[in-house]
């Protein structure tokens, strides 16, 4: 029962304890008066202390999620930023629209999404989930309310897209859905043995394909290394006789192990698995978006496998003209720990300029793994990726990241002095202390 | 035709959530709510939500002689009821009330006579008809006096004797009545509470709710469990319940 999930990030690392807690339910409400920071917290599916605020004020926004308009003949729809994108899914996807663009979980609200600036399997053609916001009204401490957007208070608005919830409350959006004739996706799945594979069919297919990614075999070494699974998809046509549904109710890991249950042997068999069971030659086939989308939404409150420790992903960003050796580099100090876990994802980003000051994507390649916390030995191989990722002149993403230092953000995110002018005086958080030094 | 739904207490989290249930197959409703601008937010979200109408009216459980005006206002908006929720109430601070008359008096004018000023011409209106259902959010806490909150539990206990007097004189006329006795409800009010398994969100309540609606119960504790939590509440000794700060 989500009610009860308890205020902390998806990682579960690290524990932070806010000193208060407020539940939002109405757009009208005044902001909270509390001594400290305060920090909007949606559905908690950022990884690391980007949705934390140790010490201070957490102002839970789940409360505020209704609807305020929708058309459906245009697909325009405006909603209070706790709705989640599941719950607009359920809305409209009957109606013929979708999300324009979607991260790999649907369990976030479109607060976090404009916040984190998310991005989805369709950024090389489509942008962010920033750059299809046309509206949004933002709360300030001020006790003002300023509605911004594209071309009203524009900087305000790119500072509020990726803004870490630094800005102010994002009390509504506005965003224009898709059209799509139904719910399914048509897939093709390519098999490649090495990561220059994955370059090979990055440049080719995803000129054809609106959504591509790619699974990564990331415990693979030597020969075999980067090896996995490209996947490219495009909304079915009108004339597909469809695919089978997934099972409504979801299973969950209903309790939290007292270990990690990830452990190297069974996942290097997992991936295995997972990469034979691909045949060799591409296939091609029709599935419902949500296991397409939204593969681990299938499993609820997964973080729980990896126990109390938590656990730790790592997404990077590189530029294309040294993604290859980049990329190579960083799996091979990945494989050569031991330390990997599930299959990763490696997507090529489009070159559409950044919706937000602090947007995460940018043109080149990203990498994203997840790692279960060992302690020094996780933060070690962090060390070390960090230091290719600043070599190559790339950057880490707020949202999945607990551990980056102050000065691999600031050469990550060169506008963040421009940024700081739009920073709510009461605003805070424990990811932004971390990497600016900025006091609660 | 579509289900015809009074909620009253509208911007309530257990009537939004039962609202919504409603509204998503289709049902008219009327929202009654002291904060009307609220009541239209809820309004424009049910009705992107499948509501085939939302009217929303003023109503304000600390003023008198206002109960007759909005049960026929919504009897109109609707064309006749066939749902009523009647959801608003306070939760007094307890102490407050031990020291002071007026303000216990005040407590039970909203949680007890405030609903009955409402559910007298409703239930007269429904007998008419000779249909409807009259639900009205009680509590565990009016199922045994407690020192802790028991002037909240006199109305809900009162209010639940009341329910179950009209509840026999309606049977006759096929005029069901429900009373709800929600055991802790996840709600804004009680974010900053650390939460146990007994905690319920307004979602599942409404879900347990409109199941009851529907099958005709007459007493609804939600979640389930809670019928048995009481049942042992009720039983224990007055020498040893006193022993307890429950």
């Amino acid at each position: 029962m989500a009610a009860h999930a308890p205020y902390q990030s998806w990682g579960r690392y690290p524990r932070a304890l806010p000193a208060g807690l407020r539940s939002l339910r109405f757009r009208d409400q005044p902001l909270p008066r509390v001594a400290g920071s305060v920090l909007p917290f949606g559905n908690g599916r950022s990884y690391g202390d980007s949705c934390l605020n140790n010490g201070g004020t957490l102002l839970a926004t789940r409360g505020l999620d209704r609807f305020l308009a929708f058309d459906p003949g245009t697909g325009l729809i405006r909603c209070e930023a706790g709705v989640l994108l599941s719950e607009i899914l359920s809305l409209t996807v009957g109606g013929g629209w979708f999300l324009p663009v979607t991260p790999g979980t649907r369990y976030v609200t479109v607060g976090g999404a404009i916040a984190n600036d998310v991005h989805g399997k369709n950024h090389h053609l489509a942008g962010t989930f920033g750059h299809q916001v046309t509206r949004l009204e933002l709360l300030r401490s001020s006790g003002e309310r300023l509605r911004c957007g594209p071309t009203e208070r524009a900087d305000l608005f790119a500072a509020t897209i990726g803004g870490l919830g630094l800005t102010g409350l994002i009390t509504w959006a506005e965003f224009r859905l898709k059209r799509i004739a139904n719910p399914y996706v048509q897939v093709e799945r390519t098999r490649f043995d090495h990561l220059d594979g994955f370059f090979e069919l990055a440049l080719g297919t995803d000129r054809e394909h609106e959504y591509t990614v790619a699974w990564i075999d990331c415990l693979a070494s030597g020969r075999r290394l980067g090896r996995g699974i490209y996947l490219a998809g495009n909304h079915a046509a009108p004339t597909c006789e469809g695919a089978p549904r997934p099972p409504g109710r979801a299973p969950s890991i209903p309790f939290d192990p007292p270990l990690s249950l990830i452990a190297t042997p069974t996942l290097r068999a997992f991936n295995e698995i997972f990469y034979r069971k691909q045949p060799r030659r591409p296939t091609n086939g029709v599935e419902h978006f949500a296991p397409f989308f939204y593969p681990l939404d299938g499993i609820g409150q997964w973080n729980r496998i990896y126990g109390p420790k938590g656990f730790l992903q790592y997404q990077s960003v590189v530029p294309m003209s040294v993604g290859r050796d980049a990329t190579r580099a960083m799996l091979e100090c990945i494989a050569g720990s031991g330390q990997g876990s599930f299959l990763s994802v490696l997507k090529v980003f489009g070159d559409r300029p950044a919706a937000g000051l602090l947007s995460f994507p940018r043109p080149g390649v990203t990498l994203a793994l997840d790692f279960p916390y060992k302690g020094r030995a996780t933060l070690r191989l962090f060390e070390t990726l960090d230091t290719l990722v600043a070599q190559a002149g790339g950057a880490i993403y707020p949202a999945k990241d607990a551990h980056m230092s102050p000065r691999l953000f600031a050469v990550g995110y060169p506008r963040v002095d421009e940024f700081r002018r739009h920073l709510d005086p009461a605003f805070s958080s424990s990811f932004w202390r971390r990497v600016t030094g900025a006091v609660a | 035709m579509s289900t015809r739904v009074l909620i009253v207490g509208a911007t309530s989290a257990i009537a939004e959530a039962l609202a919504r249930r409603y509204a998503s197959q289709g049902a008219t409703l009327f929202l009654a709510a002291r904060h009307t601008e609220r009541a239209a937010a809820i309004a424009d979200d049910l009705r992107i939500r499948g509501a085939a109408m939302v009217a929303v009216g003023v109503y304000d459980a600390t003023v008198p002689d206002r109960a007759e005006a909005l049960v026929a206002a919504a009897w109109e908006a609707l064309g006749g009821i066939d749902v009523a929720l009647i959801a608003h109430g306070s939760l007094p601070d307890q102490a407050a009330c031990a020291a002071s008359a007026a303000l216990t008096r005040q407590e039970l004018e909203v949680n007890l006579i405030s609903v009955i000023d409402l559910l007298t011409p409703l239930a007269n209106r429904m007998q008419a008809a000779g249909c409807g259902t009259l639900a009205v959010i009680g509590s565990v806490a009016g199922d045994r006096g407690r020192q802790s909150n028991y002037v909240y539990g006199a109305a809900k206990g009162a209010l639940a004797i009341f329910l179950q007097g009209l509840a026999h004189r309606l049977a006759p006329a096929g005029v069901r009545v429900l009373t709800i006795k929600p055991g802790f409800v996840d709600t804004p009010m009680t974010a900053a509470f650390p939460k146990g398994p007994l905690w319920a969100s307004p979602d599942r309540v409404a879900r347990d709710i409109q199941r009851a609606i529907a099958r005709g119960a007459r007493v609804l504790y939600t979640p389930w469990f809670w019928r048995w939590i009481m049942l042992v509440i009720r039983l224990v000794p007055a020498t040893l319940f006193h022993r307890t700060r429950l």
